[in-house]
This record gives C-alpha cells, sequence and structure tokens, in this order.
C-alpha cells in the first residue's frame, strides 16, 4: 500500500536521481528552497499545482510521486522477503527501495517468483522419481533383462567348448533380453520426457489403455455375439499402434477378455431391449435378465451411443486405486491426485454385492448432477475365513429430468443423507469432490489434505 | 551329485542362467518361479541354499524370507537374495528379515557363484 505521507521522501528521491540541487528544483517550479525543503522533509502536504510542476520539472507521473511505487511491486518485494530467513530484511523501507530503483525492484520480484515456480517444478519432479510406481517398475525390468543379458552374455564369453545346443539357446535369450530391454529403454526416455502435468504425451500403460479404449469409443462390434473359435482379441490387439508397451497390451487384453465374456452373458441385443424398457438401471436390468449385476454395470459402460448415449464409468480396487474411467463431462477423474472419498465408488467397497445408487454433484462450475450407481464384487477364488479383494464399479449417468429417468426410480429415491454427502431428508444431490487438493468444500470430515483453493480442515 | 540349490526368480533368462552355471559347478538346481507357494516349495524340497528374487509375483521375497527364518524345519535355510532395488534401505530391509548374503542386479556370474561357495560349502 502507497503511503501518501511520504510525498516528500518521492519528491527529494527523484531530484537526487535527476541530479538537481534544491535550490535549482525550486527555481523550476517557483517556489523557495526552504519551502520545498520543508517538503522534502514531509512536513508539508502537498498537492494540485505544486504536485504537477515538481512531476513536469523531474520529468515522471505525478502518480509516482503521490502514490509510489505500483501496489503489486510493493506486496511482490513483501513476499520475495517472506520467502527467506537468512538475512533480515528492511521492509520498512521497502517502498523507498521501489520508487528509487523500480527496474531492480521489479528485477528481484520477478527472480524470487521463478525460484519459487522452479522449487515447485523440483519437488514435482522429486516426488515422481521417488514415489512413481510406473517408473520403479519399468526400471526393475531394465535391471532384471540387463541381469539376464550380462549374465547369458558371460556364460557364452566364459565357457569353454560350449555345446552346440547352449549356443544357439543363449542366443535366442539374448536375442529376446535384448529387444525387451529396446523396448524397457524405449518407453522409459518416453516417459521422462514427457514434461510433468503435459497431456501432450502418452505416459503409462494405463494412459495407454484408456486411450485405446476410447479410441474405440469403449466399444468393440466384434466382440458382440457369436465371437467363433478364432482369437478375436488377439486380432484387435495386432495392429492397435495406441498400445506401444507389453504391460498396457496385456492390461488391453484382460479388459477385452472380460469384455468378451459379459457379452457372452448379456448379448448386445438383450441389453439394447432392457435398456429400453429399464432405462439407464442395471439392477433392474440385471434382474430382468437373470443374471449378476456387476456383469451388467461394466456392459453399460461399452454400449454403442445409440443404446445408451452418455455413461462414465470409474473402476477401483480394493485400495482405491483407479484402474480405469471413461471419462463423462461434468465428472472430473484425476487418477494421479488421489479421488474424493465421498464417492459411492468406495462406499459400495464395504459392501460387496450390494448396490447403491445415489445422486451426486461435483464442486465446481462445470459440474453436472449423476446418477451414480456403485457396486463392487470379489474377485479371485473364494478363500474361506478370508475376505479376498473387491473390485469396484461406480457408473455415471447425467439427470436431465423426470422425461430422461426410469419410471420406478421417482418411487424409490436415491439414497441421500449425511454418509453419502448429503443433507439429511433432502433430494439435493449430495456434494462431492475430486481431489482434496481442488476441492474447496468447507468443513468435510472426509478431508485428507488441506484444499490448495481454500484453508483446509 | 552336489549339494541342492532352490532358485525362486520370475526372471526365466536368469533362471537359465543361474541354472547353466551353477550346475555346471556341481550343484543340483531347481527352479520356482512366483511368490505364490514359494513357502511350500521351500518345504517340500529343503534345499541347501536358496537364491531368492526380492520382486516376485504373489508375494515378495521379504514377506517369504521372513517366514522361512519363522519355520522349525527350514529356519536356518542360507538365502541369497537377488534383488533390482540395491538402495540402502531396501538392503536393511533384508538384513533386518535375515539374509544371509544380499546381491544386487545386475551381478557378474562370478561374484554369484564366490556368493553361493561362501554360503554353503560344495
Amino acid at each position: 500500500m502507497a503511503d501518501s505521507s511520504i510525498v516528500g521522501t518521492r519528491i527529494r528521491e527523484r531530484r537526487l536521481l535527476a541530479g538537481l540541487r534544491q535550490s535549482e528544483l525550486a527555481a523550476l517550479v517557483e517556489i523557495s528552497p526552504s519551502y520545498l525543503n520543508l517538503i522534502e522533509h514531509n512536513r508539508r502536504r502537498i498537492g494540485g499545482k505544486i504536485l504537477l510542476r515538481l512531476a513536469e520539472a523531474l520529468n515522471v507521473e505525478p502518480s509516482v510521486l503521490s502514490q509510489g511505487a505500483a501496489a503489486a511491486l510493493i506486496e511482490g518485494l513483501q513476499q520475495a522477503a517472506a520467502a527467506q530467513e537468512s538475512h533480515r530484511i528492511e521492509t520498512d523501507h521497502l517502498e523507498e527501495f521501489a520508487g528509487r530503483f523500480p527496474g531492480w525492484a521489479h528485477l528481484l520480484v520477478d527472480g524470487a517468483a521463478r525460484i519459487h515456480e522452479l522449487e515447485g517444478a523440483v519437488k514435482t519432479l522429486t516426488d515422481r522419481l521417488a514415489h512413481d510406481p510406473h517408473l520403479a517398475e519399468s526400471l526393475h525390468e531394465v535391471l532384471s533383462v540387463v541381469t539376464a543379458i550380462r549374465s547369458t552374455a558371460s556364460i557364452l564369453v566364459e565357457t569353454p567348448a560350449l555345446e552346440p545346443e547352449w549356443q544357439a539357446r543363449f542366443h535366442r535369450n539374448i536375442n529376446e533380453d535384448s529387444q525387451r530391454l529396446t523396448e524397457g529403454a524405449q518407453s522409459l526416455v518416453r516417459y521422462l520426457d514427457a514434461a510433468p502435468g503435459s497431456e501432450a504425451d502418452i505416459k503409462s500403460p494405463q494412459d495407454e489403455l484408456e486411450a485405446f479404449l476410447d479410441s474405440h469409443s469403449y466399444h468393440f462390434p466384434t466382440l458382440e455375439g457369436d465371437t467363433g473359435a478364432g482369437d478375436v482379441v488377439a486380432a484387435i490387439l495386432l495392429d492397435e499402434a495406441i498400445l506401444t508397451t507389453d504391460t498396457a497390451r496385456t492390461l488391453a487384453g484382460g479388459v477385452l477378455k472380460l469384455y468378451q465374456s459379459d457379452a457372452r452373458r448379456a448379448p448386445l441385443s438383450q441389453m439394447a431391449t432392457a435398456v429400453a424398457a429399464y432405462g439407464p438401471d442395471p439392477t433392474a436390468i440385471a434382474d430382468h435378465l437373470g443374471i449378476e449385476a456387476v456383469t451388467v454395470f461394466r456392459r453399460m459402460a461399452c454400449l454403442p451411443s445409440d443404446v445408451l448415449d452418455e455413461v462414465g464409468i470409474v473402476i477401483c480396487d480394493s485400495s482405491g486405486t483407479l484402474m480405469l474411467r471413461k471419462p463423462i463431462e461434468g465428472f472430473l477423474v484425476s487418477r494421479l491426485a488421489g479421488s474424493c472419498p465421498l464417492w459411492p465408488l468406495f462406499q459400495a467397497l464395504t459392501q460387496p454385492g450390494t448396490p447403491i445408487r445415489t445422486l451426486i454433484r461435483q464442486t465446481g462450475r462445470d459440474a453436472r448432477t449423476f446418477h451414480a450407481m456403485a457396486i463392487s464384487e470379489h474377485v479371485g477364488p473364494a478363500q474361506y475365513n478370508l475376505p479376498g479383494p473387491r473390485r469396484s464399479y461406480m457408473l455415471l449417468i447425467p439427470e436431465r429430468g423426470p422425461e430422461h429417468r426410469p419410471e420406478h426410480w421417482s418411487e424409490h429415491g436415491p439414497e441421500h443423507g449425511p454418509e453419502y454427502g448429503g443433507e439429511a431428508g433432502t433430494t439435493a444431490p449430495a456434494e462431492v469432490g475430486t481431489s482434496c487438493r481442488i476441492c474447496p468444500k468447507p468443513g468435510c470430515a472426509a478431508r485428507r489434505e488441506p484444499s490448495a483453493l481454500k484453508d483446509g480442515f | 551329485m552336489g549339494k541342492n540349490v532352490l532358485v525362486i526368480e520370475d526372471e526365466p533368462n536368469i533362471i537359465e542362467a543361474i541354472n547353466f552355471i551353477l550346475s555346471r559347478d556341481g550343484w543340483a538346481v531347481k527352479t520356482h518361479s512366483n511368490g505364490h507357494d514359494a513357502m511350500q516349495v521351500v518345504e517340500a524340497q529343503v534345499p541347501d541354499l536358496l537364491i531368492l528374487d526380492v520382486m516376485l509375483p504373489g508375494r515378495s521375497g521379504y514377506d517369504i524370507l521372513h517366514d522361512i527364518r519363522a519355520h522349525d524345519r527350514v529356519g536356518d535355510l542360507p538365502v541369497l537374495m537377488l534383488t533390482a532395488r540395491g538402495q540402502k534401505r531396501d538392503r536393511e530391509m533384508a538384513e533386518r528379515a535375515g539374509v544371509s548374503r544380499y546381491m544386487a542386479k545386475p551381478f557378474s556370474n562370478s561374484e554369484l557363484l564366490d556368493a553361493v561357495r561362501s554360503l554353503v560349502a560344495p
């Protein structure tokens, strides 16, 4: 904030910068040197014509004398001073400094801002190197292949009179491993080349999988109906350029095989008829088709748009780690930042097989209201007295008004209440977030870290 | 026939190389490639030495080593641990779990052979 009580100090500083004596400036503005002396020592308030004449004589804007350095510059200097602890900064002379040396002050403020920005980038990169599971897995893969190549090459070189069949075998192994090493190294380079937060490049196998599914609109006509004896999944993956790594191909293969199995249990024609009859209600459709609801949850996310035009899905495992997401406009999902604990997706994990339906809406300007339907299942073989791993699915269907809503839903309204982030007894959508870091929701009991948007906790 | 070495490692070409090196040195080598049932394999075979990878599908080498040390019959089994994670904290974790010898990947064949011979006389 500019201090109007030191206008005289600014005039004196400007006069000295201009190389004028007090008597010379006084003569230029037609006042006495003693009066100018009183002004320069802030013992006389001035304004109006004298201020304008002084500004003209000193070749500066009147506001430079009356208001001093820009408030933003002063604030920038204050922040720069607060960000360091090693030197005592004369903060009571900030305005004087900014007024006398505005160029240096700007340089200092810009430098401090740049340091802050670079420190943030270093922290992001450090976190990424230390905690990134994809990077750790890739490095492990590379080191394992290097170990195999080194041991095999040593055997070939150091073993006298190695039998031809062993030689051929080890040559083949080295050839295979060198190909894997090439893929692993290329994948690492691609990954490390991508700037943090950059969306310009596909970075992880999970990203590749989602890009692959998105390029097919999450629907694969060749996996619908009787797929015959050939390996249709392998045929789809054969020429898929988006899937550049073995890991991404393995993930995609798993997803497509499950798709194929689900499509046999809930054929497209039956799904289309059921959606037309019951609307986007997976439990009603499952009941109608006589199959388990979780299959219908997955099928609904993969239907062509002429059967069900807008549907999103988020899938997580028992740890809450997101495994797959089909984006839908108005509902943000960040796999890297950790999700909002209030999503029904996570509620469903606690009660496998029991579907949840609720209206939700994310905080934020572009949010829409969704019917969120979630269910979880046990995966893997059942074991006595062991809970086993689970997988949870959350379908997101936009709320578009009564005419688009299944009739029976109005009779059995969605669950609401504090456990879903809503108010008891209301029919308003429960307010959920994207991730705590960017969620402004005040007083949220589920918050695990402060929001960057306003004070958390 | 030499003494028995069990190799639990999920990288097939590393298994093949180790198998070759040790077999030529007179050891009877058996291999296994996952962590799920590794403990049952150790109990069934009771080898003279176990070469154990850390990152295995199903179960980590640290967990398997922990179970071995708590086991009545194979608790004293010499265990040579192989890992692509050679940081100090990984080594300390292996030592706390009771490892006999710890070797970071990539290693040379002679290093491996020396380590095996030092843990069990052939």
